[in-house]
């Protein structure tokens, strides 16, 4: 560019954008990258924009988050409060509990930018639940997208953690009464239990530094981890390519939709305008974590009605309905009725989380799968998720028993006892009757298209006979619904071979074979309508 | 757990097998065919440059009103007192501030957001195309080169042959973490026999919570529940909520004959008996107490303790009984400890015994 020519040149012909974008071509080569991704084709569903509300969600989060550091003091040191809220002047509390009335009552907007970080929070935790469930229950979790999937539940469980160590920041009587049942919990775990507490809250409970020490857990630790994977996420999203549900024109070797420039730049950057807007609006009229009303926290105080945020309810749950066992042995004490609930809080977790290896593992599948499967399609799959929540939400109602009690003037005794028997036999009772829902679903579309729509127009025949007319189902139905794949059993095969000698069958083997059975034996799926069945009935030689 | 030994045909044909990946209209033999991407419908917008003009008003209209909001939020922030409450029905009264910050701030925002997502819908191209998809799995000549340079390098680096390299690497790559977590030794003292003290002991009076006094017997009447807290302890204390966390007592007055455990009996001053505020469980206050049945409710997880039956756990969660405290009365008539707790208060753990 030294040369008055080529100044002339470069100005007369290329627009200053272009120009911006070959100078950073030349030094990041992004021109190789937009020219994968620029245009690239994202399908579209309803439910593939839940992901997108974990994503600007968590954006939020951070955004409002760096500008309540700002104003709070991450300090347990003991201050009297003379701030503009009335009721609590002149108490004792924490720096931190007092630094937070100050952005709820002397910062403009800190009520506002506090309330959507709160919300927000909710909200993120709510997306990934349910972004969870729509990836599960579509199958979306097959290969190749396995790694993406844990990646996805680590964000899930990291979330629940920094929305914990979050809400416990501002040192109030309801956080701190949940800091207070954390290090409980902690407390119980055998040899290493009062170790790791002492460690953590740097002395006896609660003593002068978990604030401080939550404080860099809750802005740096957890967020930073989890903005890498959430980074790792959207680029294993990209690299993958979306999924899709069966369609015409639709196969496991292409994707179908509109390109992201400039369709869903528009609907996706439009779409966290609408999340955050939406957020602001809630955030104006619903008052969340009042910790003016609940007051600092003290060891010998607590309110009625105490309730974790939602996502940490069933973890509450399981502590509440735990009977109170107590093992004293040679000097010791095995408090199983607060460990045992603390090693199944993971386990919950980790049975949903391990699930894609354990299909792999029974359908022997090594192909890559791109096209979504219906819920009603896998029914096993499905059965196990629908199970999965019951346990899920049993624990939420076993988390809030007290509210349940007194909202419904029931007996908590008898909620309690509920909890507990539902924890084993609701998932039992949920499997069974979603697996056998899905398969009346499959059984309702083979019908639609071996026989077509009831279209609800009644003829009647020259000899008398009333019929349903039958709408035939267009080539584009007949496609959708004939889409999905069947599996058959993998079966263990003959003991014994040709020469009479006989194989080995491992105890794995067999359990696999018997898992392939449930998964896809005759009383687990419906076999699709074949095009002998189809002809057969179309031809006009059956019945109607 | 390989899956060698499931046979091909156990696995779905291939997906797009029976069903064409070329689209073909149905025939006798292929009913169910992929018939392909159904034509592109043309939308409104499209054929009418009137309704494509409206969708832009709209668009532009949205936009706008996002540029006011904004300005609605400054004017706001500006005018309104941070202290300023209003009654808005049915929310009732709360912060104005809030409020118009919060109204603003998410009208401009969901108006950039509805803009942008009517004009993707109506006035940009949606018409569906593919794209194709390739297999993620390297083709099997990058797999074979990727593995004969890993093969050269690690060659190269000797590393296989050198094997007291490898190992003492190996070594040293395992101890030199070891000096972080030796590092984290001092985040806290170790936990000694501290769970088994309070600030309880002989001769301490029972000071009341609420009016800092200490407690005469005359002061705890039948069916009420006073808090306390051991002399010499005082809210500005450095320690006040590590001891108070451990020394937190409530103290009821009992019929002398409804108490039906024989230490407790023993323990207790003319029906008087004090007992831990903090839940075996896992440390909440116990804050409800029944004065009919004697029941005290911990809030948090609803055990429940039956105080005129040494404290045993009635219902709940909770482990074991409450520990009481040995009460009596000093010369000059008021209710002093006769001790610290016989055994440690709040949850259990390991060393508990």
């Amino acid at each position: 560019m030294s040369t008055a020519a080529n100044e002339t040149r470069s100005r007369g012909k290329a627009p200053a954008g272009e120009r911006v974008a070959d100078w950073a071509d030349g030094r990041l080569g992004i021109y190789s990258l937009a020219k994968a991704n620029m245009r690239k084709i994202f399908p579209d569903h309803w439910s593939f924009m839940l992901g997108e509300v974990c994503l600007y969600s968590f954006v939020i989060i951070i955004l409002t988050g760096v500008y309540l550091t700002l104003f709070f003091h991450p300090s347990m040191n003991e201050v009297t409060y003379h701030g503009s809220y009335v009721p609590l002047q002149g108490q004792l509390m924490s720096e931190a509990y007092a630094s937070t009335l100050d952005i709820s009552f002397d910062v403009r907007g800190g009520l506002l930018i506090r309330q959507i970080h709160h919300w927000a929070a909710l909200i993120f935790l709510a997306g990934m639940f349910v972004h969870m469930m729509r990836v599960f229950f579509t199958g979306a979790f097959r290969k190749p997208r396995e790694i993406n999937w844990l990646f996805g539940f680590l964000l899930l469980v990291l979330g629940m953690f920094t929305g914990f160590t979050g809400y416990s920041l501002p040192d109030d009587l309801l956080s701190g009464t949940g800091i207070r049942f954390m290090e409980g919990a902690i407390l119980s775990v055998p040899i290493v239990g009062t170790y790791i507490s002492f460690f953590l809250f740097g002395g006896e409970f609660p003593g002068h530094d978990f604030v401080a020490r939550f404080y860099s857990i809750h802005i740096l630790l957890l967020p930073g981890i989890m903005l890498g994977l959430v980074v790792g996420h959207l680029i294993l999203v990209f690299y993958h390519k979306h999924t899709q549900f069966a369609g015409p024109g639709k196969t496991n070797k292409n994707v179908v939709g509109m390109p992201l420039l400039p369709v869903y730049m528009a609907k996706a950057g439009g779409f966290f305008f609408l999340v955050f807007g939406v957020i602001a609006a809630v955030s104006a009229i619903a008052t969340i974590n009042p910790i003016w009303a609940i007051g600092p926290y003290r060891p010998d105080q607590v309110s009625t009605g105490a309730q974790p945020d939602w996502y940490m309810g069933f973890s509450e749950g399981l502590i509440r309905v735990m009977p109170g066992w107590e093992i004293d042995f040679w000097g010791h004490t095995l408090v199983l009725g607060v460990f045992v609930p603390l090693l199944i809080f993971p386990l919950v977790l980790a049975s949903i989380a391990v699930y894609p290896f354990i299909e792999s593992w029974v359908t022997g599948d090594k192909r890559e799968h791109h096209i979504l499967d219906r819920p009603r399609n896998a029914p096993t799959r499905t059965a196990f998720g629908v199970a999965w929540l019951t346990v899920y939400f049993v624990l939420l109602i076993g988390g809030g028993n007290d509210l349940w009690a007194t909202h419904f003037h029931l007996s908590i005794n008898a909620i309690t006892w509920f909890v507990r028997i539902a924890f084993f036999v609701g998932p039992v009772l949920a499997f069974i009757a979603t697996k056998r829902i899905c398969l009346g679903l499959q059984r309702r579309d083979k019908e639609k298209v071996l026989h077509g729509r009831e279209s609800g127009i009644i003829k009647r025949l020259p000899h008398g006979e009333f019929i349903e007319v039958h709408e035939p189902l267009s080539q584009e139905q007949l496609h959708t619904l004939t889409a999905h794949e069947q599996y058959k059993p993998a079966e263990i095969g003959p003991t014994v071979d040709e020469n009479g000698v006989e194989r080995k069958v491992t105890g794995t083997q067999k359990l696999r074979a018997k898992l392939s059975e449930s998964y896809y034996g005759e009383d687990s799926q419906i076999a699709k309508p074949t095009v002998e069945e189809y002809k057969e009935i179309t031809s006009g030689h059956g019945h109607h | 757990m390989s899956s060698q030994d499931i046979p091909e045909e156990n696995l779905p044909a291939e997906q797009d097998a029976p069903h064409g990946a070329a689209a073909r209209p149905a025939d006798e033999q292929h009913p169910f065919a992929d018939p392909g991407l159904p034509p592109h419908e043309h939308r409104v917008q499209d054929i009418d440059e009137q309704a494509a003009k409206r969708s832009e008003r709209t668009v532009a209209l949205l936009f706008t009103l996002s540029m006011l909001a904004t300005i609605g939020f400054i004017a706001s922030f500006v005018a309104i007192p941070v202290d300023k409450s209003v009654y808005i029905w049915p929310l009732g009264h709360i912060s104005a501030l809030n409020f118009a910050l919060g109204m603003t701030l998410g009208v401009a925002l969901f108006a950039i957001g509805a803009g942008a997502v009517h004009w993707a819908r109506t006035l940009m191209s949606d018409e569906e195309v593919a794209d194709e998809r390739h297999p993620i799995e390297a083709p099997p000549e990058t797999r074979a080169k990727v593995h004969a340079d890993f093969k050269q390098g690690a060659k190269e680096s000797v590393i296989g042959r050198r094997k007291l390299i490898r190992n003492t690497m190996f070594g040293a790559l395992t101890l030199v973490p070891l000096s972080g977590v030796v590092l984290l030794r001092d985040l806290g003292p170790l936990p000694g026999t501290k769970l088994r003290h309070t600030l309880w002991s002989k001769g301490k009076l029972l000071v009341n919570m609420n009016t800092d006094e200490p407690l005469r017997p005359s002061d705890v009447a039948v069916g009420s529940l006073t808090f306390a807290k051991p002399e010499g302890l005082e809210e500005h204390d450095e320690e006040f909520m590590t001891e108070i966390a451990k020394a937190a007592l409530m103290i009821i007055r009992l019929e002398p004959d409804a108490i039906k455990d024989k230490r407790e009996l023993e323990w207790s001053h003319e029906g008087i008996v004090a007992y831990s505020k903090i839940c075996t469980h896992v440390g909440c206050p116990i804050s409800l107490y029944e004065q009919q049945t004697h029941h005290a409710l911990c809030p948090c997880h609803q055990s429940t303790f039956d105080l005129a039956d040494g404290a045993r756990v009635i219902f709940g969660p909770a482990g074991h009984a409450l520990p009481q405290l040995r009460i009596g009365v000093n010369d000059e008539g008021y209710l002093e400890a006769l001790g610290d707790f016989e055994e440690p208060v709040g949850p259990a753990f390991w060393e508990r015994g």
